[in-house]
Protein backbone atom coordinates (compact mmCIF):
# COMPACT_ATOMS: atom_id res chain seq x y z
CA UNK A 1 0.00 0.00 0.00
CA UNK A 2 2.91 2.52 1.01
CA UNK A 3 4.21 1.93 -2.53
CA UNK A 4 1.48 3.76 -4.30
CA UNK A 5 2.66 7.79 -4.30
CA UNK A 6 -1.13 8.42 -3.60
CA UNK A 7 -1.02 6.64 -0.35
CA UNK A 8 2.32 8.14 1.07
CA UNK A 9 1.18 11.83 0.04
CA UNK A 10 -2.09 11.22 1.58
CA UNK A 11 -0.15 9.94 4.83
CA UNK A 12 2.24 12.59 4.66
CA UNK A 13 -0.05 15.14 4.59
CA UNK A 14 -2.30 13.66 7.28
CA UNK A 15 0.23 13.24 9.45
CA UNK A 16 1.27 16.77 9.09
CA UNK A 17 -2.21 18.19 9.73
CA UNK A 18 -2.34 16.18 13.02
CA UNK A 19 0.16 18.21 14.50
CA UNK A 20 -0.69 21.59 12.47
CA UNK A 21 -4.40 21.66 14.26
CA UNK A 22 -3.42 22.02 17.64
CA UNK A 23 -0.32 24.19 17.12
CA UNK A 24 -2.85 26.57 14.30
CA UNK A 25 -5.42 26.97 17.51
CA UNK A 26 -2.27 28.60 19.79
CA UNK A 27 -1.25 30.79 17.27
CA UNK A 28 -4.39 31.99 16.65
CA UNK A 29 -5.42 32.52 20.14
CA UNK A 30 -2.63 34.53 20.77
CA UNK A 31 -2.25 36.20 17.50
CA UNK A 32 0.54 35.12 16.02
CA UNK A 33 0.20 33.92 12.84
CA UNK A 34 2.24 36.60 10.82
CA UNK A 35 5.36 35.31 13.22
CA UNK A 36 4.14 31.47 11.75
CA UNK A 37 4.42 33.45 8.22
CA UNK A 38 7.85 34.55 8.96
CA UNK A 39 9.22 31.21 10.42
CA UNK A 40 8.19 29.39 7.21
CA UNK A 41 8.89 32.20 4.89
CA UNK A 42 12.42 32.30 6.47
CA UNK A 43 13.34 28.61 6.10
CA UNK A 44 14.04 28.91 2.80
CA UNK A 45 17.26 31.02 3.43
CA UNK A 46 17.58 27.07 5.76
CA UNK A 47 16.97 25.13 2.47
CA UNK A 48 19.81 27.47 1.04
CA UNK A 49 22.19 27.11 3.50
CA UNK A 50 21.75 23.24 3.62
CA UNK A 51 22.94 23.06 0.22
CA UNK A 52 25.78 25.05 0.38
CA UNK A 53 26.94 22.97 3.83
CA UNK A 54 25.54 19.87 2.17
CA UNK A 55 23.24 19.78 4.99
CA UNK A 56 19.48 18.04 4.47
CA UNK A 57 17.07 20.90 3.79
CA UNK A 58 14.65 19.99 6.58
CA UNK A 59 17.17 20.23 9.10
CA UNK A 60 18.14 23.79 7.53
CA UNK A 61 14.38 24.78 7.50
CA UNK A 62 13.89 23.69 11.06
CA UNK A 63 17.32 25.93 12.28
CA UNK A 64 16.20 29.09 10.79
CA UNK A 65 12.69 28.47 11.51
CA UNK A 66 14.15 28.70 15.00
CA UNK A 67 16.35 31.30 14.60
CA UNK A 68 13.58 33.35 13.69
CA UNK A 69 12.29 34.10 17.51
CA UNK A 70 15.91 35.31 19.31
CA UNK A 71 16.59 37.49 16.20
CA UNK A 72 13.09 38.87 16.07
CA UNK A 73 13.87 39.39 20.52
CA UNK A 74 16.89 40.93 19.39
CA UNK A 75 15.99 43.66 17.24
CA UNK A 76 13.05 44.62 19.19
CA UNK A 77 15.29 45.45 21.28
CA UNK A 78 17.80 47.70 19.00
CA UNK A 79 15.10 48.86 16.30
CA UNK A 80 12.15 49.73 18.19
CA UNK A 81 10.10 49.02 15.92
CA UNK A 82 7.06 47.34 16.03
CA UNK A 83 6.93 43.20 16.09
CA UNK A 84 4.72 43.60 12.97
CA UNK A 85 7.07 45.76 10.90
CA UNK A 86 9.91 43.90 11.90
CA UNK A 87 8.43 40.36 10.93
CA UNK A 88 7.43 41.87 7.65
CA UNK A 89 11.11 42.76 6.87
CA UNK A 90 12.40 39.44 8.63
CA UNK A 91 9.99 37.89 6.61
CA UNK A 92 10.85 39.21 2.73
CA UNK A 93 14.29 39.71 3.50
CA UNK A 94 14.82 35.93 4.51
CA UNK A 95 12.91 34.65 1.60
CA UNK A 96 14.93 36.67 -1.34
CA UNK A 97 18.31 36.00 1.00
CA UNK A 98 17.82 32.20 0.52
CA UNK A 99 16.65 33.17 -3.37
CA UNK A 100 19.81 34.54 -3.79
CA UNK A 101 22.23 31.75 -1.68
CA UNK A 102 20.73 29.57 -3.86
CA UNK A 103 20.96 31.16 -7.16
CA UNK A 104 24.92 31.54 -6.03
CA UNK A 105 25.09 27.89 -4.82
CA UNK A 106 23.58 26.42 -8.16
CA UNK A 107 26.35 24.94 -9.53
CA UNK A 108 25.20 23.28 -12.39
CA UNK A 109 22.05 21.22 -11.00
CA UNK A 110 18.84 23.29 -10.83
CA UNK A 111 17.24 22.96 -7.65
CA UNK A 112 13.80 21.73 -7.61
CA UNK A 113 12.83 25.37 -6.08
CA UNK A 114 8.60 25.09 -7.28
CA UNK A 115 8.90 21.94 -5.05
CA UNK A 116 10.69 24.32 -1.66
CA UNK A 117 7.79 26.66 -2.47
CA UNK A 118 4.74 25.11 -2.84
CA UNK A 119 5.79 21.20 -1.48
CA UNK A 120 5.47 18.19 -3.98
CA UNK A 121 3.39 15.54 -1.24
CA UNK A 122 3.29 12.99 -4.55
CA UNK A 123 7.47 12.92 -3.96
CA UNK A 124 7.17 12.10 -0.22
CA UNK A 125 9.58 8.59 0.29
CA UNK A 126 8.97 5.96 3.17
CA UNK A 127 12.04 7.49 4.32
CA UNK A 128 10.04 11.04 4.79
CA UNK A 129 6.98 9.28 6.26
CA UNK A 130 8.87 7.81 9.14
CA UNK A 131 10.12 11.32 9.95
CA UNK A 132 6.48 13.02 9.67
CA UNK A 133 4.82 10.13 11.98
CA UNK A 134 7.46 9.63 14.13
CA UNK A 135 8.59 13.72 14.78
CA UNK A 136 4.96 14.11 14.97
CA UNK A 137 4.01 11.59 17.22
CA UNK A 138 7.04 13.54 19.53
CA UNK A 139 6.03 16.60 18.91
CA UNK A 140 1.95 15.65 20.16
CA UNK A 141 3.43 13.94 23.27
CA UNK A 142 5.24 17.34 23.83
CA UNK A 143 2.73 19.41 23.35
CA UNK A 144 0.11 17.65 25.39
CA UNK A 145 2.34 17.34 28.44
CA UNK A 146 2.81 21.71 27.91
CA UNK A 147 -0.77 22.50 26.84
CA UNK A 148 -2.65 23.53 29.84
CA UNK A 149 -0.17 25.95 30.35
CA UNK A 150 0.23 26.85 27.51
CA UNK A 151 -3.35 27.87 27.20
CA UNK A 152 -3.04 29.32 30.93
CA UNK A 153 -0.41 31.54 29.51
CA UNK A 154 -2.28 32.65 26.41
CA UNK A 155 -4.85 33.59 29.13
CA UNK A 156 -2.24 35.63 30.84
CA UNK A 157 1.19 34.95 31.18
CA UNK A 158 1.76 36.66 34.12
CA UNK A 159 -0.98 35.13 36.67
CA UNK A 160 -0.08 31.80 35.04
CA UNK A 161 3.64 32.24 36.14
CA UNK A 162 2.53 33.29 39.47
CA UNK A 163 0.36 30.31 39.81
CA UNK A 164 3.57 27.99 38.86
CA UNK A 165 3.46 27.63 34.99
CA UNK A 166 6.52 27.52 33.59
CA UNK A 167 5.64 30.01 30.96
CA UNK A 168 9.20 30.99 29.51
CA UNK A 169 10.07 27.21 29.17
CA UNK A 170 6.49 26.81 27.55
CA UNK A 171 6.67 29.20 24.95
CA UNK A 172 10.46 27.88 23.92
CA UNK A 173 8.95 24.56 23.39
CA UNK A 174 6.05 26.08 21.33
CA UNK A 175 8.78 28.02 19.19
CA UNK A 176 10.73 24.39 18.82
CA UNK A 177 7.36 22.76 17.71
CA UNK A 178 6.05 25.45 15.16
CA UNK A 179 9.38 25.40 13.69
CA UNK A 180 9.16 21.55 13.63
CA UNK A 181 5.87 21.74 11.65
CA UNK A 182 7.59 24.46 9.55
CA UNK A 183 10.41 21.92 8.35
CA UNK A 184 7.52 18.94 8.41
CA UNK A 185 5.25 20.83 6.18
CA UNK A 186 8.00 22.19 3.38
CA UNK A 187 7.84 18.89 2.01
CA UNK A 188 4.43 18.44 1.66
CA UNK A 189 2.74 21.71 1.35
CA UNK A 190 6.08 23.93 0.42
CA UNK A 191 7.14 27.03 2.97
CA UNK A 192 5.07 29.53 1.34
CA UNK A 193 1.89 27.50 2.12
CA UNK A 194 2.06 25.87 5.03
CA UNK A 195 0.93 28.35 7.33
CA UNK A 196 -2.10 28.14 5.86
CA UNK A 197 -2.50 24.80 7.09
CA UNK A 198 -1.80 25.45 10.41
CA UNK A 199 -3.93 28.43 10.53
CA UNK A 200 -6.87 27.75 8.59
CA UNK A 201 -8.00 24.52 10.12
CA UNK A 202 -8.05 26.20 13.61
CA UNK A 203 -10.11 29.10 12.28
CA UNK A 204 -12.46 26.86 10.49
CA UNK A 205 -12.81 24.69 14.52
CA UNK A 206 -13.43 27.40 16.40
CA UNK A 207 -17.03 27.68 15.57
CA UNK A 208 -17.11 24.00 16.15
CA UNK A 209 -15.86 23.76 19.59
CA UNK A 210 -16.43 24.96 23.21
CA UNK A 211 -13.35 24.11 24.77
CA UNK A 212 -9.83 24.55 23.78
CA UNK A 213 -9.21 20.64 23.59
CA UNK A 214 -12.28 20.44 21.47
CA UNK A 215 -10.49 22.83 18.98
CA UNK A 216 -7.82 21.54 18.85
CA UNK A 217 -9.28 18.05 17.85
CA UNK A 218 -11.30 19.71 15.82
CA UNK A 219 -8.29 21.39 13.85
CA UNK A 220 -6.27 18.00 13.52
CA UNK A 221 -9.08 16.13 11.99
CA UNK A 222 -10.45 19.00 9.62
CA UNK A 223 -6.95 19.20 8.46
CA UNK A 224 -6.84 15.73 7.51
CA UNK A 225 -10.15 15.85 6.07
CA UNK A 226 -8.87 19.26 3.77
CA UNK A 227 -5.50 17.44 2.80
CA UNK A 228 -7.48 14.15 1.57
CA UNK A 229 -10.10 16.01 -0.52
CA UNK A 230 -7.20 18.51 -2.00
CA UNK A 231 -5.33 15.72 -2.55
CA UNK A 232 -8.10 13.50 -4.55
CA UNK A 233 -8.94 16.99 -6.65
CA UNK A 234 -5.37 17.19 -7.17
CA UNK A 235 -5.73 13.67 -8.98
CA UNK A 236 -8.83 14.95 -10.10
CA UNK A 237 -8.16 18.06 -11.96
CA UNK A 238 -4.26 17.64 -12.13
CA UNK A 239 -3.54 20.70 -10.32
CA UNK A 240 -0.53 20.96 -8.37
CA UNK A 241 -1.12 19.07 -4.81
CA UNK A 242 -0.17 21.68 -2.26
CA UNK A 243 -1.83 24.62 -3.34
CA UNK A 244 -5.03 22.32 -3.79
CA UNK A 245 -5.02 21.19 0.28
CA UNK A 246 -5.03 24.76 0.96
CA UNK A 247 -7.98 25.66 -1.73
CA UNK A 248 -9.65 22.38 -0.10
CA UNK A 249 -8.89 23.79 3.66
CA UNK A 250 -10.16 27.61 2.39
CA UNK A 251 -13.55 26.11 1.00
CA UNK A 252 -14.06 24.04 4.34
CA UNK A 253 -13.49 27.13 6.47
CA UNK A 254 -15.97 29.26 4.36
CA UNK A 255 -18.41 26.18 3.99
CA UNK A 256 -18.32 26.61 7.93
CA UNK A 257 -18.59 30.04 8.23
CA UNK A 258 -21.84 30.31 6.04
CA UNK A 259 -23.10 27.56 8.04
CA UNK A 260 -22.29 29.01 11.39
CA UNK A 261 -23.60 32.38 10.27
CA UNK A 262 -26.87 30.56 8.62
CA UNK A 263 -27.54 28.72 12.49
CA UNK A 264 -26.93 31.93 14.24
CA UNK A 265 -29.31 34.47 11.67
CA UNK A 266 -32.44 31.69 12.28
CA UNK A 267 -31.87 31.42 16.02
CA UNK B 1 14.42 25.43 54.58
CA UNK B 2 12.77 23.95 57.69
CA UNK B 3 9.19 23.58 59.01
CA UNK B 4 9.33 25.72 61.74
CA UNK B 5 6.27 27.32 63.35
CA UNK B 6 5.19 30.46 61.40
CA UNK B 7 5.06 33.57 63.53
CA UNK B 8 1.79 34.88 62.37
CA UNK B 9 2.55 38.63 63.87
CA UNK B 10 4.87 38.75 60.61
CA UNK B 11 3.50 40.45 58.02
CA UNK B 12 2.31 38.00 55.01
CA UNK B 13 4.71 39.73 52.51
CA UNK B 14 6.83 42.57 52.68
CA UNK B 15 8.68 44.51 50.44
CA UNK B 16 11.66 46.63 51.20
CA UNK B 17 13.64 49.23 49.18
CA UNK B 18 12.45 47.76 45.82
CA UNK B 19 13.61 49.33 42.39
CA UNK B 20 13.27 48.76 39.75
CA UNK B 21 15.18 50.39 36.00
CA UNK B 22 13.80 49.80 32.74
CA UNK B 23 15.50 51.59 29.59
CA UNK B 24 17.34 53.93 31.72
CA UNK B 25 14.83 55.52 33.94
CA UNK B 26 13.31 53.87 37.45
CA UNK B 27 9.71 52.56 37.56
CA UNK B 28 9.67 52.21 40.93
CA UNK B 29 12.25 53.59 43.48
CA UNK B 30 12.96 52.07 46.90
CA UNK B 31 9.67 50.90 47.73
CA UNK B 32 8.71 49.96 51.37
CA UNK B 33 5.38 47.69 51.81
CA UNK B 34 3.92 45.27 53.56
CA UNK B 35 0.84 43.50 54.08
CA UNK B 36 -0.58 41.79 57.45
CA UNK B 37 -2.70 39.26 58.04
CA UNK B 38 -6.41 40.28 58.06
CA UNK B 39 -5.74 43.90 56.75
CA UNK B 40 -6.59 45.71 54.05
CA UNK B 41 -4.09 47.78 52.00
CA UNK B 42 -5.09 49.80 49.08
CA UNK B 43 -2.20 50.98 46.68
CA UNK B 44 -2.87 54.27 45.07
CA UNK B 45 -1.29 56.49 42.72
CA UNK B 46 -1.25 58.06 39.09
CA UNK B 47 -1.27 55.98 36.01
CA UNK B 48 2.61 54.52 35.10
CA UNK B 49 3.33 55.50 38.41
CA UNK B 50 4.66 51.70 39.28
CA UNK B 51 1.36 50.38 40.86
CA UNK B 52 1.36 47.11 38.69
CA UNK B 53 5.52 46.98 38.64
CA UNK B 54 5.26 47.40 42.10
CA UNK B 55 2.99 44.35 41.99
CA UNK B 56 4.46 42.56 40.05
CA UNK B 57 7.88 42.58 41.96
CA UNK B 58 5.84 41.08 45.10
CA UNK B 59 4.98 38.41 42.81
CA UNK B 60 8.21 37.23 41.95
CA UNK B 61 7.04 37.88 38.16
CA UNK B 62 10.28 40.51 37.34
CA UNK B 63 13.31 40.56 39.69
CA UNK B 64 13.79 44.33 41.35
CA UNK B 65 17.41 45.95 40.52
CA UNK B 66 17.58 46.49 44.58
CA UNK B 67 15.35 45.37 47.18
CA UNK B 68 14.04 42.34 48.71
CA UNK B 69 10.49 40.21 49.12
CA UNK B 70 10.25 38.22 52.09
CA UNK B 71 7.22 36.10 52.25
CA UNK B 72 5.90 34.43 55.65
CA UNK B 73 6.63 30.78 54.92
CA UNK B 74 2.83 30.03 54.89
CA UNK B 75 1.66 32.77 52.50
CA UNK B 76 -1.14 31.83 49.79
CA UNK B 77 -1.50 33.77 47.23
CA UNK B 78 -4.46 34.76 44.68
CA UNK B 79 -3.67 37.15 42.38
CA UNK B 80 -5.91 38.95 40.13
CA UNK B 81 -4.36 40.55 37.04
CA UNK B 82 -5.11 43.74 35.57
CA UNK B 83 -6.57 43.80 32.68
CA UNK B 84 -6.96 39.76 31.52
CA UNK B 85 -8.25 40.24 27.72
CA UNK B 86 -10.31 37.31 26.63
CA UNK B 87 -9.45 37.03 22.99
CA UNK B 88 -12.98 35.85 21.33
CA UNK B 89 -10.68 32.84 19.42
CA UNK B 90 -10.17 31.07 22.41
CA UNK B 91 -13.03 28.90 23.55
CA UNK B 92 -13.38 28.90 27.06
CA UNK B 93 -16.17 28.54 29.73
CA UNK B 94 -16.25 30.22 33.29
CA UNK B 95 -15.76 26.65 34.65
CA UNK B 96 -12.43 26.12 32.62
CA UNK B 97 -11.18 29.35 32.98
CA UNK B 98 -11.68 28.35 37.25
CA UNK B 99 -8.92 25.51 36.46
CA UNK B 100 -6.90 27.22 34.46
CA UNK B 101 -3.67 26.36 35.99
CA UNK B 102 -4.86 23.73 39.15
CA UNK B 103 -7.52 21.01 38.58
CA UNK B 104 -10.84 21.63 41.28
CA UNK B 105 -13.17 19.39 41.83
CA UNK B 106 -16.70 20.76 40.33
CA UNK B 107 -18.47 21.41 44.65
CA UNK B 108 -15.23 23.68 44.90
CA UNK B 109 -15.36 25.47 42.00
CA UNK B 110 -18.89 26.33 42.54
CA UNK B 111 -18.58 27.01 46.17
CA UNK B 112 -15.82 29.49 45.36
CA UNK B 113 -17.93 30.99 42.34
CA UNK B 114 -21.06 31.03 44.61
CA UNK B 115 -18.99 33.52 47.19
CA UNK B 116 -18.45 35.91 44.91
CA UNK B 117 -22.39 35.63 43.23
CA UNK B 118 -21.31 33.95 40.27
CA UNK B 119 -22.21 29.98 40.27
CA UNK B 120 -25.02 30.77 38.02
CA UNK B 121 -22.58 31.70 35.32
CA UNK B 122 -19.99 28.23 35.32
CA UNK B 123 -20.95 27.06 32.28
CA UNK B 124 -21.03 30.46 30.59
CA UNK B 125 -18.51 31.47 27.84
CA UNK B 126 -16.01 33.15 29.87
CA UNK B 127 -15.73 35.78 26.44
CA UNK B 128 -19.34 36.75 27.23
CA UNK B 129 -19.37 37.84 30.64
CA UNK B 130 -19.75 41.84 31.46
CA UNK B 131 -16.54 43.44 33.58
CA UNK B 132 -18.47 42.80 36.53
CA UNK B 133 -19.15 39.04 35.99
CA UNK B 134 -15.67 39.13 34.81
CA UNK B 135 -14.08 40.49 37.67
CA UNK B 136 -16.15 38.73 40.10
CA UNK B 137 -14.91 35.40 38.19
CA UNK B 138 -11.65 36.27 38.35
CA UNK B 139 -11.98 37.14 42.62
CA UNK B 140 -13.51 33.67 42.89
CA UNK B 141 -10.67 31.86 40.64
CA UNK B 142 -7.86 33.56 43.28
CA UNK B 143 -10.75 32.55 46.25
CA UNK B 144 -9.68 28.82 44.57
CA UNK B 145 -6.44 28.35 45.82
CA UNK B 146 -7.66 29.36 49.92
CA UNK B 147 -5.19 31.99 49.77
CA UNK B 148 -4.56 33.78 53.42
CA UNK B 149 -2.96 36.85 51.05
CA UNK B 150 -5.18 38.30 47.75
CA UNK B 151 -3.37 40.63 45.51
CA UNK B 152 -5.92 42.33 43.57
CA UNK B 153 -4.60 44.87 40.69
CA UNK B 154 -7.31 47.75 39.76
CA UNK B 155 -10.17 44.63 40.39
CA UNK B 156 -12.50 47.84 40.18
CA UNK B 157 -11.98 48.33 36.53
CA UNK B 158 -14.56 49.10 34.01
CA UNK B 159 -17.23 47.84 36.38
CA UNK B 160 -19.78 50.53 36.71
CA UNK B 161 -20.01 52.73 39.39
CA UNK B 162 -22.46 50.87 41.55
CA UNK B 163 -20.88 47.44 40.82
CA UNK B 164 -17.39 49.37 41.64
CA UNK B 165 -19.08 50.05 45.45
CA UNK B 166 -20.51 46.18 45.78
CA UNK B 167 -17.28 44.66 44.80
CA UNK B 168 -15.13 46.49 46.95
CA UNK B 169 -17.37 45.69 49.63
CA UNK B 170 -17.24 42.38 48.35
CA UNK B 171 -13.78 42.18 48.54
CA UNK B 172 -13.53 43.38 52.18
CA UNK B 173 -15.47 41.27 53.40
CA UNK B 174 -14.07 37.91 52.15
CA UNK B 175 -10.83 39.59 53.11
CA UNK B 176 -12.59 39.76 56.67
CA UNK B 177 -14.28 36.71 56.69
CA UNK B 178 -11.26 34.80 55.97
CA UNK B 179 -8.79 36.86 57.68
CA UNK B 180 -7.05 36.89 54.54
CA UNK B 181 -4.81 39.65 54.13
CA UNK B 182 -6.01 42.62 51.04
CA UNK B 183 -3.52 43.91 48.52
CA UNK B 184 -5.24 46.35 46.40
CA UNK B 185 -3.76 48.49 43.82
CA UNK B 186 -6.81 51.35 42.92
CA UNK B 187 -7.02 54.27 40.98
CA UNK B 188 -10.43 55.45 42.68
CA UNK B 189 -9.33 57.29 46.11
CA UNK B 190 -13.25 57.27 46.95
CA UNK B 191 -13.02 53.52 47.45
CA UNK B 192 -9.67 53.10 48.60
CA UNK B 193 -9.97 55.34 51.05
CA UNK B 194 -12.99 53.99 52.29
CA UNK B 195 -12.18 51.12 54.71
CA UNK B 196 -8.97 50.43 53.91
CA UNK B 197 -6.29 49.79 56.67
CA UNK B 198 -3.16 51.15 55.31
CA UNK B 199 -3.03 53.07 52.05
CA UNK B 200 -0.04 53.58 50.01
CA UNK B 201 0.54 56.17 47.71
CA UNK B 202 3.25 55.35 44.81
CA UNK B 203 4.84 57.47 41.91
CA UNK B 204 7.62 56.11 41.59
CA UNK B 205 8.34 56.92 44.92
CA UNK B 206 6.19 55.90 48.18
CA UNK B 207 5.46 59.57 48.91
CA UNK B 208 2.89 58.48 52.36
CA UNK B 209 2.10 55.61 53.57
CA UNK B 210 -0.49 55.04 56.80
CA UNK B 211 -4.31 54.38 57.99
CA UNK B 212 -6.77 56.76 55.16
CA UNK B 213 -7.05 59.38 57.50
CA UNK B 214 -3.52 60.27 58.41
CA UNK B 215 -2.72 59.94 54.39
CA UNK B 216 -5.76 62.36 53.51
CA UNK B 217 -4.01 64.91 56.10
CA UNK B 218 -0.60 64.51 54.43
CA UNK B 219 1.04 67.48 52.42
CA UNK B 220 2.45 64.44 49.77
CA UNK B 221 -0.92 63.26 49.46
CA UNK B 222 -2.14 66.92 48.48
CA UNK B 223 0.47 67.55 46.24
CA UNK B 224 0.17 64.20 44.42
CA UNK B 225 -3.93 64.44 43.86
CA UNK B 226 -4.17 68.01 44.12
CA UNK B 227 -8.12 69.66 44.25
CA UNK B 228 -9.30 66.04 43.66
CA UNK B 229 -8.02 64.97 47.00
CA UNK B 230 -9.98 67.61 49.38
CA UNK B 231 -13.37 66.49 46.85
CA UNK B 232 -12.90 63.28 47.38
CA UNK B 233 -11.86 63.98 51.68
CA UNK B 234 -15.87 65.45 51.24
CA UNK B 235 -17.40 62.59 49.15
CA UNK B 236 -15.51 60.05 51.80
CA UNK B 237 -17.54 61.71 54.15
CA UNK B 238 -20.05 61.23 52.20
CA UNK B 239 -19.85 57.65 51.47
CA UNK B 240 -19.19 57.13 55.29
CA UNK B 241 -22.57 58.53 55.69
CA UNK B 242 -24.73 56.91 53.02
CA UNK B 243 -22.50 53.62 53.85
CA UNK B 244 -23.93 53.57 57.57
CA UNK B 245 -27.83 54.03 56.47
CA UNK B 246 -28.98 52.17 53.30
CA UNK B 247 -27.52 50.48 50.64
CA UNK B 248 -24.46 52.58 48.77
CA UNK B 249 -26.33 52.81 45.57
CA UNK B 250 -24.70 56.61 44.13
CA UNK B 251 -22.47 57.16 47.45
CA UNK B 252 -20.05 59.33 46.86
CA UNK B 253 -20.60 61.39 44.03
CA UNK B 254 -18.25 63.73 44.05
Amino acid sequence: MLDDFFVRGLLAAAGTACVAGPIGCIILWRRMAYFGETMAHSSLLGIALGVVLGLDPGIGVFMTALAVAPILVFFQRVARLASDSLLGILSHSTLALGLVVLALSDSGQRHDLLGYLFGDVLAVTKADLLVIWGGGAICLAILATIWHGLVAATLHADLAQAEGVPVLRNQILYVVLTAAIVAAGMKVIGILLIISLVILPAATARSLSRTPEQMAVMAAGIGILSAALGLLGSLWLDTPSGPSIVVAATLLFLVCLGVSGLVRATR
Amino acid sequence: MTAAPVDSSLPLIEGRGLSLRRGGHWLVREADIAVEQGEVVTLIGPNGGGKTTLVRMLLGLVRPNAGTVRRRADVRIGYVPQRLHMDSTLPLTVGRLMTSTARNSRARVREALAETGTEALVGKSAANLSNGEFQRVLLARALLRSPNLLILDEPLQGVDHTGETELYELITAIGARRHCGVLMVSHDLRLALASADQVVCLNQRIYCAGPPQEVMGHPEFHRLFGPYAEAHAASQRLFARTHAGAPAEGAGDA
